[in-house]
């Protein structure tokens, strides 16, 4: 009853400011002005001026002065940055590429994938064969073949790898067969109406069979020891600090541009649409649209994505195996972003750092119990931090308000 | 079949459902919006519906009602393409046949659809809830190069009006009462102008004040739109229906003014109640 006299007031109020706004009139000049007055619908910025700094304070970090303090910077001088760092850094920005990708499909559609490192393991591949091919006489039996087709005796180049040794062809590659992969497998999930954990299944077995298959030596892509000892890109050495400072620059500018393309695509009419999808697919159809389309479209462009993100990881770690096809490998993307912070566009690339700088150290330090801390962490994750490391702000402030407000006397 | 029109029907190009589409509107020429002829669906041998046969006119204001698991929602499942007759036919107007297109499709040939329990998109805002439900292309690209305009603003403001959350228009849908919620899916039904409205027990959980205004609502809606109403309220029907049809296992028990179907003995002794 009292909202009801809420509303009228409220109506009163916008029609008493404007007394015209009640004139509808054929669609003129006029309109955006007495609809205006009536109610405009908030529109929030792309980027508050926060996320503007952050962005800028990242920019100028990744793309000017780490690169510039390795390359420029002796070895001796304290602000010098090592190697080492910069290879690490680079290999975690491709990560938190995979989770900006990630997001898009589970984060805002809800579609749970677990086989995404399928798309960034043929990403990788696809300019792997580029790097192989780069090698040129200098592999060790110093022929034109690469190690592995001479070890198995073969004498020229399979279907698979025709015109692999021009660079753009190689580009296309990488964004073409994760793309293609993703939009016939796709199609048919999408349209048979596989949903839910069914759909997480599959992707499993999806990326377990493409494992299987890239094992075998006869598919032409290494066996198990897949692609290593690359040697230079466009004829530049690819160990040089010069390349190396370049592919992290790359990487870091990947990952912007994945964050913002994600960010206006949530923004767009687009978005959502992709969030309804996730929360209410069959109110959806019965409002006429046909999820297929949209599904279809967010999933190959996630895609895209981690393809692109697997083919700037090749170059900087120097090498590609299919246990990057592992499940698990796939599963862990889904734990990043879980920890992270669905549904944002920081929290995936906060979760992909945080869980990866955790395993460096635990690798490093306790090896064996790194599968442990992981396991913890997503159970942890999803009990107490349903929002992950997002979240975790705002969950704190909600509990000190709860304690205070206990501490009061009734 | 080939008819640029076509097109418009098939959103994002899916291949299924090659309906019998022609015009830009329904062909409502011959007086009916909607034939059901002889429908039969049998869910692992329990007949849902069973030879049901059911006309609806342009205009009309059509209540269903009936016990439990007489069929009501299977029939609305029916004519939005949820679930495919095992026989029968399903017109809407002269030419769309129902039993070949999707539900996307249905919805664009003019087909809005209320669900029993109040569903929108909780996360969006009330204003968001109306603009997603709009008339407008809806595939794919259209979407991302979608601008909202002034006169669009206007529409879902006039809707919101209509509905009475025009001071709840940035609110999350999530948060609304119960009755608001209906409110807001009848909304969106409008917002996609539908020329035949299906109506799912539309004042459940409503005040009697809020079941009064929807009967207003619903009455200053037909005539320009035909609407079935399902509903169980028989207070809220008497107050709205010119016609009623009672369905009982699937079948149409009987059918007529409001006062005659009351009186009917098998309609007391199955629904009613003596």
């Amino acid at each position: 009853m009292q909202q009801a006299v809420l509303k009228e007031n409220a109506v009163q109020a916008t029609q008493g400011d404007a007394p015209d706004a009640i004139v509808s009139g054929p669609a003129g000049p006029d309109v955006s002005r007495v609809s205006a007055t009536r109610y405009a619908p908030k529109v929030a910025p792309f980027l508050s001026p926060a996320g503007w700094t952050a962005l800028a304070i990242f920019a100028l970090i990744t793309l000017v002065i780490v690169p510039g303090l390795f390359v420029f910077v002796p070895e001796d001088s304290p602000f010098h940055v090592s190697a080492y760092t910069v290879t690490l850094a680079g290999k975690i920005m491709c990560y938190c590429i995979v989770a900006v990708a990630m997001n898009l499909i589970w984060g805002y559609a809800g579609i749970l994938s677990l086989g995404h490192g399928v798309f960034f393991a043929l990403g990788g591949y696809a300019f792997g064969m580029y790097l192989m091919r780069q090698i040129g006489r200098d592999g060790q039996y110093q022929s034109n073949l690469p190690d592995f087709m001479v070890f198995l005796d073969w004498k020229e180049y399979p279907w698979q790898w025709a015109l692999t040794d021009h660079f753009l062809w190689a580009m296309l590659l990488v964004v073409l067969v994760p793309g293609v992969l993703a939009f016939v497998f796709g199609f048919f999930a999408f349209r048979s109406r596989i949903k839910g954990v069914y759909f997480s299944i599959i992707t499993q077995a999806m990326t377990f069979a493409f494992m299987l298959l890239f094992f075998r030596n006869e598919t032409g892509f290494g066996g198990n020891n897949g692609f290593t000892d690359f040697k230079r890109i466009l004829g530049f050495p690819i160990t040089e600090p010069p390349m190396r400072a370049t592919l992290f620059a790359l990487s870091a500018a990947a990952l912007i541009g994945a964050a913002l393309l994600s960010r206006y695509l949530i923004r767009s009419k687009t978005g959502r649409i992709l969030t309804a999808i996730r929360d209410s697919e069959s109110r959806l159809m019965f409002s006429g649209y046909n999820p297929l389309g949209y599904k279809l479209f967010v999933w190959t462009l996630s895609a895209v994505i981690c393809g692109i993100a697997g083919a700037l990881y090749v170059p900087q770690v120097g090498i590609i195996n299919p246990s990057e096809m592992s499940p698990a490998n796939s599963i862990e993307i889904a734990v990043w972003v879980a920890v992270g912070g669905r549904g944002t566009i920081i929290g995936p690339i906060l979760g992909a750092s945080a869980v990866n700088g955790a395993k460096s150290f635990f690798t490093q330090s306790f090896p064996e119990y790194w599968l442990f801390f992981l396991g913890a962490l997503f159970i942890l994750v999803t009990l107490f931090m349903p929002k992950g490391i997002v979240g975790l702000a705002a969950q704190v402030r909600k509990m000190l308000r709860k304690g205070e407000a206990s501490e009061q006397p009734g | 079949m080939n008819s640029p029109v076509d097109e418009s029907f098939n959103p994002s190009g899916s291949p299924t459902g090659l309906g019998h589409v022609v015009g830009d509107s329904v062909d409502v020429s011959h007086g009916p919006i909607l034939y059901l002829d002889d429908i039969t669906v049998s869910f692992d041998g329990f007949k849902a519906l069973n030879r049901l046969t059911i006309t609806v006119d342009v205009g009309e204001l059509r209540c269903v009602i009936g016990p439990n698991g007489a069929g009501k929602t299977t029939m609305m499942d029916v004519i939005t393409g949820k679930t495919r007759p095992d026989e029968g036919t399903a017109f809407f107007g002269q030419t769309i046949d129902l039993t070949r297109l999707t539900e996307p499709q249905i919805a664009h040939a003019g087909i809005g659809r209320k669900f029993q329990k109040p569903t929108v998109f909780e996360n969006h805002s009330v204003f968001e809830n109306l603009e997603l439900a709009m008339k407008s292309d809806k595939r794919v690209f259209a979407s991302l190069r979608a601008r909202r305009r002034a006169d669009e603003i206007d529409k879902i403001v006039d809707t919101m009006e209509t509905i009475d959350l025009l001071p709840q228009a940035d609110l999350a849908a999530g948060l609304l009462s119960h009755g608001q919620k209906q409110w807001l899916e009848i909304g969106m039904l409008l917002m996609q102008e539908p020329q035949l409205l299906l109506l799912d027990e539309p004042v459940a959980g409503m005040t009697d004040e809020e079941t009064a205004k929807t009967a207003q609502l619903f009455k200053s809606l037909a005539g320009d739109h035909s609407i079935v109403v399902v509903e169980h309220d028989m207070d809220f029907i008497s107050e709205i229906a010119a016609t009623v049809t009672v369905l009982h296992e699937g079948s149409v028990l009987a059918e007529g003014p409001m006062d005659v179907v009351q009186s009917d003995e098998r309609v007391i002794e199955v629904y009613l109640g003596r």
